[in-house]
């Protein structure tokens, strides 16, 4: 770890403070050692602890302790104390993992005129209860600590490790010795020893371009990050040979010609640079991304999450827009996972997911944007290899131009400092997890400082006419952002006027870091924005120059470390060839006596509390609570609507208070059907997000997508096969409703070797999110349902598709019949529906998705806590009808007067379901009657 | 003529540390309110510590300042006192009106100036133990707080903190009541537990509100959250303009 100092514990002084009361954490804490089977336990009490090394006089303790200590709830003392309990932990941070509260008591003391050399912050746990040894180190490690960022001691006083000194780079270039003849198992060991995750003829490339000179370690791993799948996406820019005889020349290409083909006005730019960019309204134009963060989050739930929406909201900052909102979808194995089944090295679902939570809520909370749309998914496919797809969305006024650094401009890096943080990243995430990855990843994942950023967003707000051109440091750090920048240009940089985070790096691990919070830009003239940065506090460095040679050189303390030609390092790398197995999904309709057959009896009301509780479609509102989702009093429809704001939106409308018009954002996503029908998800899951936008008052002529796969190992031939056919069902769902791809991402080898040798993969999971224009921002719809009276209508044909649905899940069906198809009918119901609701003929609008019409129904009589009588409808005893998850559909409540209007207006596929009641229970027909309050206490109780 | 009104807003001094993120939105709501706000980062009011004498309100906005990592609004109040803190404290002596919402309100409390001197006060973590952000209701019950005396209306406008269930000694409690200091308290559910269902507190004088809800959220009819079940809000707005309408005269 660099140059640290081992401290005695007696040159440390030693602060703990603690609750008065109860401390409302320790509760929770406590409830998640009940999850992990340790019923044993009776409390946990928790201590902070601020090991300060220094030279304090009692003065200066009086000073600090008045800061850290509220005497109306903590006590404080010095030195350590003992508590009546039966065991005791300590844990800290590794030194260099991002650690706010020390660095705030370092600044702080500094600005009182405390001399203090070095502070870490841990935590004290007090425990009370029977545990023997293996139970308290299972507490340890899956609950009270995690190994990737923190050290800890048991039942002993903790001895910290503190970073002292400046930081100061060693000059140390190792030359990796490549034989212009290495065979091939020389290579592939040369990929093992460094983790380089790269394919035999991407070596073979770089053997063959060196020719046996000697390549530099910085060089060798700048290739490996630029090339790996998390940044060159080998397998969409492959060429692939299909089993059926057809060469798909590159899926990326496939998503570019669909946007081309539908030639919308509207998108601005598209696949190219950090985020798409549209345009709704002359001189504003929107930027939109969305990334995933699999494997961190699985090793380190909270800080793989937190960099997540970090890295994302840098995305939009990178494509020069000022972010405006966050979303996120979530994907984990189910909350009743058996905790002593878990693979090793696998942190229970619900540790996984209250760290992931905690890590997107402490993010967005602290950056000030709201985090408005997402899904949370369960999945036994999930447990091992949990998956958070974060997406930002930002705004721009005044002509979008993708501007280029010119010759003679400064390379300039803004934000945070760099430190040995992610190194290989981008690697990490190309590869295939095993037990031992939380271990020897330690360095992959980080944990993020959301202040930084937000001052970052402050100086590009206020600066941005001083910098010409500019890039987020991402996966692969400097190498990628300034490799990215100076292709076709070129550049020259000096790493040792970099800012670092302790001492000891490298020139590859500064060139590499990835460091979070950082950003590069091109400068004619750094000074303005330097003063600009001095105002808000943000660290910009000069490191630089873009030259106009076209060759990127790195010295270090004056010495060149790194000379590669550009061109080889973008372009030098060989087309991966791939096969693959097309899916032969089932295809042939069920008819209805099929399904009685498969399903049996089914019982309308007690379906329906079933599905109502199932994890998927349960109240998510204890996550959406944690988010922040009101600040800049832009969300419109909010994503927690209705009489008592518990039920969930179809999507959200965010409008600037005093603008008359807005943007929708809906999500689409259903791995259950990929598992079965890859191309038919891809079908529904941009049917659904584009009927989530439609649903609240969004123009289905002015929709742009995003598209995010998370797969297994596509050299998998039949995993390569599912990937091909959903990008086809992308496509042609894409030019059916008109609505272009403007960016995506995949993340592939979403893989785990488990303990018990198998191989666990995640269902093909394609998340589609739909930004759309709102035009008439005092126009929008929710799906709760409103007055009593009014008449509930079904919109869209309902066919007998209940492959993969969720009342097969609920009654534990394998095979349930196909998979819902695309309706061919749908863009037109959309656009007569947008009309409608212009028209204000809507008063409310749900979109029928997972469960179908009955859970659809329910949810907005839960939304509204009114009752529906559908006994008026002959459909509402038929439990095809009304479970059925067929795609293109809508429940809208009307006033009776204009129910006859909408009848007409959508002639070709309405059905009235029911009449709204005061009486808030649902009645299918005279047997089948449900209570409201009871359903949605069902459908509460999960969470 | 628009020139003339806009002469007779009164300023207000919007004071932001690292972090502070809710600075725009109640510079919007000032502004809505009749009031010309003007942002101040810790760097300026250090580098300008007269920013704040010649204005007629002052506003601690919400956010993370510092990122709350040493407990919410501290290191935000050791900063101001050490700048400015006697400049609000003649501020105050001059009735000209103050108000910290969230964090400003946990840093008021920090520097002493809320609940008041020789009373104790704190803002500790919400009773579930994290931060939760949703809508809630407040009554305006004092007739000594200059910001919300003539408010006849509750206020519903989101709460969105982690640290914010308020907590005194029962003497100060009793103090805070007898005293009329009680501005604002939760109605229809107390959201983090704070004693007495406080929402927020002014001090002696009257002229410093400090409250963990945002009303800068609700100064628009549409941002009500049922404003698609037939119900027309704003009526955040109704505080901010009070405190421009006191400032004013």
């Amino acid at each position: 770890m660099g140059v640290v100092a081992l401290l005695s514990s007696k040159d440390v002084h030693r602060l703990e403070v603690q609750s008065v009361g109860k401390d409302p954490r320790a509760q929770i804490f406590l409830q998640d050692a009940y999850d992990l089977g340790l019923v044993a336990l009776c409390e946990i009490n928790i201590v902070d602890v601020y090991f300060i090394h220094g030279d304090l006089s009692s003065e200066n303790r009086a000073v600090l302790e008045d800061i850290l200590v509220e005497p109306l709830l903590q006590q404080a003392s010095w030195g350590l104390t003992t508590m009546p309990c039966d065991h005791f932990v300590e844990t800290a941070l590794h030194a260099g993992v991002t650690d706010a509260a020390s660095q705030q008591l370092r600044r702080i003391a500094a600005r009182l005129g405390i001399s203090i050399d070095a502070v870490t912050t841990a935590k004290r746990f007090d425990i009370t209860g029977k545990v023997d040894s293996c139970e308290l180190d299972l507490l340890v490690r899956k609950l009270l600590a995690n190994p990737v960022i923190e050290y800890w001691s048991v039942d002993a006083p903790l001895v910290p490790v503190m970073p002292i000194g400046a930081g100061a780079s060693l000059n140390s270039v190792q030359v990796v010795q490549l034989a212009a003849d290495a065979t091939d198992a020389q290579l592939q060991e040369l990929n093992a020893e460094r983790g380089l995750a790269l394919d035999i003829e991407e070596l073979r490339a770089i053997r063959d371009h060196y020719c046996g000179r000697g390549v530099r370690d910085i060089e060798l791993e700048s290739i490996a990050q630029t090339w790996s799948e998390h940044c060159a996406h080998k397998t969409f820019r492959a060429s692939i040979a299909t089993d059926s005889g057809e060469v798909v020349e590159s899926l990326i290409n496939q998503l570019r010609e669909t946007t081309r083909t539908i030639d919308a006005p509207f998108v601005v730019s598209s696949f190219v640079g950090n985020a798409g960019v549209i345009s709704f309204v002359e001189g504003t134009t929107i930027a939109l991304k969305c990334e995933t963060h699999n494997h961190p989050s699985a090793v380190e739930p909270f800080g793989g999450a937190n960099t997540g929406v970090g890295g994302v909201i840098r995305d939009v900052l990178g494509a020069s827009h000022l972010p405006i909102a966050c979303t996120n979808i979530l994907c984990f194995g189910p909350p009743d996972t058996n905790g002593s089944n878990l693979p090793d090295g696998v942190f229970h679902p619900r540790r996984i997911r209250a760290g992931v939570v905690a890590g997107i809520a402490d993010y967005g909370n602290k950056i000030g944007l709201p985090t408005v749309a997402g899904a949370v998914l369960y999945d036994p496919g999930y447990t091992a290899n949990p998956l958070v797809y974060a997406g930002c969305i930002g705004v721009a006024h005044g002509e979008y131009v993708a501007a280029t650094p010119r010759p003679g401009d400064r390379v300039v890096v803004l934000g945070g400092r760099t430190g040995r943080d992610g190194l290989r990243g981008a690697t990490f995430s190309s590869m295939t997890m095993d037990a031992t990855t939380g271990d020897v990843a330690g360095a992959s994942v980080q944990i993020g400082d959301p202040i930084i950023e937000k001052l970052l967003i402050d100086v590009l707000g206020r600066g941005q006419h001083l910098f010409r051109a500019i890039t987020d440091c991402g996966a692969g750090g400097l190498s990628s952002a300034i490799g990215e920048m100076a292709e076709g240009v070129g550049a020259s940089v000096e790493l040792s006027e970099l800012p670092l985070k302790y001492p000891g790096l490298s020139p590859w691990e500064i060139w590499l870091s990835e460091a979070q919070e950082r950003m590069v830009v091109a400068v004619s003239d750094v000074e303005p924005l330097k003063e600009v940065c001095r105002v808000y506090g943000v660290e910009c460095t000069d490191i630089g120059e873009f030259t106009g040679d076209g060759r990127l050189v790195v010295h270090h303390q004056g010495d060149v470390v790194f000379d590669i030609d550009t061109h080889f390092l973008h372009n030098g790398r060989p087309q991966r060839q791939m096969t693959a197995i097309m899916p032969a999904p089932h295809r042939r309709e069920m008819s209805r006596n099929e399904f009685e057959s498969v399903f049996g009896e089914v019982d309308i009301v007690l379906s329906l509390e079933q599905l109502l509780q199932h994890p998927n479609i349960s109240s998510k509102e204890a996550i959406i609570h944690r988010y922040d989702h009101e600040i800049r009093g832009a969300t419109l429809v909010r994503p927690l609507v209705g009489a008592q704001q518990d039920g969930h939106a179809d999507g959200v409308v965010l409008a600037e208070p005093l603008d008359t018009h807005g943007i929708a954002i809906g999500i689409g996503v259903n791995p259950w059907f990929g598992e079965k029908d890859p191309e038919r998800m891809a079908l529904s899951a941009v049917d659904e997000a584009i009927r989530n936008v439609v649903a609240v008052g969004a123009d289905p002529d002015k929709v742009a997508l995003l598209d995010n796969f998370s797969w297994g190992d596509p050299r998998r031939q039949t995993t390569l096969g599912q990937l091909a056919a959903a990008v086809q069902g992308c496509c042609a769902a894409a030019l059916a409703h008109a609505a272009p791809f403007v960016s995506g991402k995949d993340s592939l080898n979403n893989e785990y070797f488990g303990s018990d040798g198998e191989q666990h993969s995640v269902p093909p999971t394609l998340v589609i999110t739909a930004v759309a224009h709102v035009p008439d921002a005092n126009v929008t719809v929710t799906p709760d349902i409103k007055e009593p009276q009014n008449v509930l209508i079904v919109l869209g044909h309902t066919f007998c598709e209940f492959g993969a649905s969720h009342l097969a899940k609920v009654k534990n069906l394998s095979y349930s019949g196909v998979v819902p198809d695309a309706d061919a009918t749908a863009p037109s119901r959309y656009r007569a529906l947008h009309r409608a609701i212009r028209n204000g003929l809507i008063r409310s609008c749900h979109d029928v998705s997972e469960g179908g019409i009955a859970v659809a129904v329910a949810e907005m009589a839960i939304g509204g806590r009114l009752g529906v009588d559908m006994t008026v409808c002959e459909n509402a005893t038929d439990a095809q009808w009304l479970f059925s998850e067929s795609n293109g559909r809508f429940i809208v409540e009307v006033a009776p007067v204009h129910v006859a209007e909408v009848l007409s207006l959508f002639a070709e596929a309405s059905c009235i379901l029911g009449i709204v009641t005061e009486k808030s229970v649902l009645k299918f027909s005279d047997k089948h009657v449900v209570s409201v309050t009871d359903l949605c206490n069902l459908w509460k109780t999960q969470q | 003529m628009e020139d003339a009104a806009v002469k007779k807003a009164p300023t207000a001094a919007v004071l932001c540390a690292p972090g502070t993120n809710r600075d725009a939105d109640v510079s919007f709501a000032l502004e809505q309110a009749g009031a010309r706000p003007m942002t101040y980062l810790m760097s300026d009011i250090i580098s300008q510590s007269s920013c704040i004498d010649d204005v007629d309100i002052v506003v601690i906005a919400g956010g993370f300042s510092y990122a709350d990592a040493l407990g919410a609004g501290r290191l935000f109040a050791v900063e101001l006192e050490a700048s400015i803190g006697e400049r609000i404290t003649a501020a105050i002596k001059d009735r000209r009106p103050v108000i910290g919402i969230c964090n400003g309100f946990q840093t008021l409390v920090r520097m002493g100036i809320l609940p008041g001197a020789e009373q104790s006060g704190a803002l500790g973590h919400n009773d579930s133990g994290v931060f939760d952000c949703r809508w809630i209701e407040m009554a305006p019950t004092s007739d000594k707080c200059i910001w919300t005396q003539h408010l006849t209306e509750n206020i519903v406008c989101p709460i969105a903190h982690g640290e914010g269930r308020f907590t005194s000694t029962d003497s100060t409690l009793n103090k805070l009541i007898e005293n009329d200091q009680v501005a604002l308290r939760y109605v229809n559910g107390n959201p983090n537990g704070s004693i007495y269902d406080i929402a927020g507190i002014c001090d002696d004088s009257g002229v410093v509100l400090g409250l963990m809800p945002h009303p800068e959220n609700h100064v628009v009819a549409r941002q009500h959250p049922k404003f698609h079940r037939g119900v027309s809000g704003g009526m955040g707005l109704a505080l901010f303009e009070e405190g421009v309408r006191y400032a004013r005269n």
